[in-house]
């Protein structure tokens, strides 16, 4: 075994760095859902203390129930964030896919091009795209957000898709162009099915930032009908910052879909990351 | 390629729609907003006035004033993620990477999980924590006998930036952590081996093998952090308001854009205006990736293997 041996001292010292910051991260999460659990007065007078039976209470969540329009917000964020993520993966795929696979003329301008997406943020166009957005009456409707959300997705989805579509065998192409299949029946039987741990990845980069976003659905679609959650829970805290139980509750309704999300697909993230960086 | 070859249609088939909608939807809009900025709004319509609304930005006092102030906030935004961020996120890496080192995988998954909560949330909770009505951060400072050092901290001018940045910093310190966990992952088995052999190992390796060679990394890192900063609003939006109290103390680029272009209160929104900043934080993005793709990585790349 060449594995340097790790001295008790030291690995006691890491673990506790590791633990402390474990604990800076959780922290902050961990407050605040335990305390949407509690009476008003167990919040200020046992902040720190789990839910026990005399300070048990779901009075936030029932305001939430009542005042918020909660479930159509959840549904606006949802159906946008699963079209951008659709598009984004068709689109970036396919265009990577051209990349990748053939030699044309402007094919490695074509791809810096597509590039630029990625260093250059969008919300600097935002000006122009309010504008764009009012001229063809696009204001306050979700397909507005679907396309930005498109755009700004897809640089990126390229440039990681296409570094993965080149490592897919010429071979298996080959033959399959010699059994007669059409370059697209190649892309989608072939190539697709076999790049799909890289779409994954690709989905979950995309996917967070679109669900978090602020920026677009403020300016591009704050109407009630249209607000997603993140916006949605925004304007709420916004109103009810005095009523500690309901925004206890709303916070923690708004962290649980995503932590769970995240604990279900966190391999695959850090799988990703890790896989992207060693390039 | 030889003449009279086909046009290969489906090239075209297969890059059109991403091509349109990025065009479309990112790249005209950016172009069309710097050439907004050139213009202004008339009675009848707009005029162009070339550079009058950089003018205006940077010399007339009532704008001024507002723009510097927002330009300085968003350095020292930038430096506290430099500092901090980064640093811990490298110190977190090395921790993680170091061999057999049990629940590694809980401390990674744990660590990344600020990161994936909206602004949102994290400005909201970080707000409820640090308020001095609930009083958990003043009695958890007192529990350690700090309590003299507590402060409303997100209301006080001198403090409230610098706190925001933090609980930034709290919040994505899990990015750095973990590209530069893969960077050291990928360095091979051989060349710290070889340093065992010369007796070289612990931090001494650390500073003097490893760090070279997640240069690269670190400046990937760098570059995003710049990118992501010059370009944030969110947390400062949800925590502070439009209006980065307290008296504009958090005034970043972000916030100075939204208020302009889409008004606040009784101010107008000003598009011509709005894209003449957008502008400029445009030219301060595009100088450092310049900065960063021709100066910084032509040089880390010798360390390259």
């Amino acid at each position: 075994m060449s594995q340097p041996r790790q001295s008790p001292a030291r690995s006691i010292a890491a673990h506790t760095v590791l633990i402390l910051w474990t604990l800076i991260a959780l922290f902050p999460v961990f407050v605040t859902v335990v305390n949407s659990f509690k009476s008003k007065r167990a919040i200020f007078t046992q902040p720190l203390a789990l839910p026990g039976p005399d300070s048990f209470d779901l009075v936030g969540y029932q305001t939430v129930a009542n005042q918020g329009d909660f479930v159509a917000y959840f549904q606006n964020s949802l159906v946008v964030t699963c079209l951008s993520l659709f598009f984004v993966l068709l689109f970036g795929a396919m265009a990577a896919f051209a990349l990748s696979e053939y030699r044309f003329r402007g094919n490695t301008l074509m791809g810096l091009y597509l590039a630029l997406g990625i260093m250059i943020p969008i919300r600097l166009g935002t000006v122009a795209i309010l504008q764009m957005m009012v001229a063809t009456g696009l204001v306050n409707t979700l397909t507005a957000l679907v396309l930005v959300y498109t755009a700004q997705g897809l640089p990126l989805a390229v440039f990681i898709l296409s570094e993965f579509m080149r490592n897919v065998s010429d071979d298996l192409k080959n033959a399959g162009r010699i059994d007669g299949l059409s370059e697209y029946r190649i892309f989608f039987r072939l190539v697709l099915p076999l790049v799909r741990p890289a779409m994954a990845t690709v989905a979950v980069f995309t996917m967070i930032p679109i669900w978090n976003d602020l920026w677009f659905p403020l300016i591009l679609a704050p109407s009630e009908s249209t607000k997603t959650i993140t916006l949605g829970s925004q304007v709420f805290l916004g109103q009810f910052v005095s009523n500690w139980n309901a925004v206890l509750a709303a916070l923690s309704l708004a962290i649980l879909p995503v932590l769970v999300l995240y604990l279900i697909f966190s391999r695959q993230l850090i799988r990703g990351i890790t896989a992207g960086a060693v390039k | 390629m030889a003449k009279g070859r086909p046009i290969r249609w489906h090239i075209a088939v297969f890059l059109a729609p991403a091509v349109l909608v990025y065009s479309a939807i990112m790249i005209l809009p950016l172009f069309s907003t710097l050439n907004l900025s050139l213009f202004t709004r008339t009675e009848g319509g707009t005029a162009f006035v070339g550079l009058d609304n950089f003018r205006t930005l940077f010399g007339d006092p009532r704008w001024s004033a507002a723009f510097w102030n927002a330009l300085g906030n968003n350095l020292w935004f930038f430096a506290v993620h430099m500092l901090v961020q980064n640093p811990i996120g490298i110190l977190l890496a090395a921790l993680l990477s170091s061999p057999r080192l049990r629940f590694s995988a809980f401390y990674r998954t744990a660590i990344f999980i600020p990161t994936i909560l909206s602004f949102v949330v994290v400005g909201f909770i970080w707000k409820l924590i640090l308020s001095p009505l609930w009083g958990i951060a003043p009695n958890m400072l007192d529990m350690v006998g700090l309590k003299s050092l507590f402060a409303p901290w997100l209301g006080k001018e001198e403090y409230a930036l610098t706190t925001l940045a933090l609980i930034s910093v709290w919040q994505f310190v899990g990015i750095p952590m973990m590209l530069i966990y893969a960077a050291l992952l990928s360095i091979p088995d051989d060349i710290i081996e070889a340093a065992e052999m010369d007796g070289i190992t612990g931090w001494s390796q650390f500073w003097r093998i490893k760090l070279p060679l997640i240069l690269p990394a670190i400046g990937i890192i760098s570059i995003l952090t710049f990118v992501g900063n010059f370009n944030a609003f969110d947390l400062i939006y949800v925590s502070q308001g439009a209006l980065a109290g307290p008296n504009f103390a958090t005034d970043i680029l972000g916030t100075f854009l939204y208020r302009t272009f889409f008004g606040f209160q009784l101010q107008l929104g000003d598009p011509h205006m709005g894209a003449a900043i957008a502008t400029a934080m445009f030219a301060i993005i595009l100088v450092g990736v310049c900065i960063y793709l021709f100066l910084i990585q032509t040089r880390l790349r010798r360390y390259q293997f």
